[in-house]
């Protein structure tokens, strides 16, 4: 599956397997890029392939819900594991982005 | 009669193998360029350390966690090397540069603790209690989620911050190690 992914009006992320803060500019630009460009109304990040991820995540994750939530949209998560949701629990990021059972 | 004789044995070796393990001291140290690519690196530096220990799944995360939070600190705020994203999505030109310095990582196991200390010779901060308030980030330009130093006081048992403007910061984080049940399983 590719990185990023326009399915019906939803941008779906696919996160890597480490998510830091090296790696949090290709994500962000990507994800941004596609925002601006396509008519894209909720995101969803897929952390199916994730087996580390730091607060960098966190701040991909709200930075993405700040541009969209001006718009009414949504974010979500799936496929987060254990620890995963545990960081989005202690950030309080797990009161604005739904996340969704595998 | 045997099986109880067996019992016995496998107990005095496990008392045996865990007591060295509590009298033993192991340290090391790495020093490395303060670029991002080196955050995963450090990560499992420290993980290849401890792994001896057998930790549970959830213990290495949280150390991987503590010392990725530490050393990308060091640094984007000691070094101001950032290969971050600033909102406004501009190509930041001014990110490319990339300032010469050190991470300085040391770890030492003693007694089932994990000692780990993060230093740098950055800018250091003015005002430590601030800049470990959660939420408070002074890049948020980069999309900082500002959550760095409260998951390291999440996830380790103990966290002191020392810095000195203009000289620089050390992180220092203590955890103990529930060492895993490998001398349980016995064949």
């Amino acid at each position: 599956m590719e990185d990023f992914q326009i399915i019906d009006n939803c941008l779906m992320v696919r996160m890597p397997e480490e998510v830091d803060h090296h790696r949090a500019a290709y994500i962000c630009e990507g994800a941004d890029r596609l925002l601006v460009r396509e008519n894209v109304e909720n995101v969803v990040f897929d952390f199916e392939d994730t087996r580390f991820m730091d607060s960098s995540g966190i701040g991909i994750v709200m930075g993405r819900y700040r541009k969209i939530s001006c718009f009414g949209g949504h974010v979500y998560a799936i496929h987060a594991d254990r620890q995963i949701q545990r960081l989005f629990r202690m950030s309080g990021l797990h009161r604005v982005v739904e996340i969704l059972p595998g | 009669m045997v099986a109880e004789r067996e019992n016995v044995q496998v107990t005095e070796e496990k008392e045996y193998l865990q007591q060295n393990l509590r009298d033993s001291r192991n340290e090391m140290e790495i020093v490395f360029d303060a670029v991002s690519c080196n955050e995963s690196f450090a990560r499992v530096a420290v993980a290849a350390f401890i792994t001896h220990l057998n930790p549970t799944l959830e213990e290495l995360a949280d150390i991987k966690t503590a010392v990725s939070e530490a050393v990308t600190n060091a640094i984007i705020h000691g070094y101001e090397n950032l290969a971050g994203y600033t909102r406004h999505g501009e190509m930041r030109p001014a990110y490319s540069v990339i300032h010469p310095g050190k991470v300085r990582l040391h770890c030492i196991l003693e007694e089932d603790t994990l000692s780990i200390e993060v230093s740098d010779q950055g800018r250091g901060m003015e005002d430590v209690a601030r800049a470990m308030e959660p939420l408070f980030t002074t890049k948020p330009e980069l999309e900082r989620s500002g959550m760095g130093f409260a998951f390291m006081e999440a996830f380790m048992d103990d966290l002191e911050v020392e810095s000195i403007p203009g000289k620089g910061t050390k992180v220092h984080m203590w955890k103990k190690m529930r060492c895993g049940d490998w001398i349980g399983k016995e064949d």
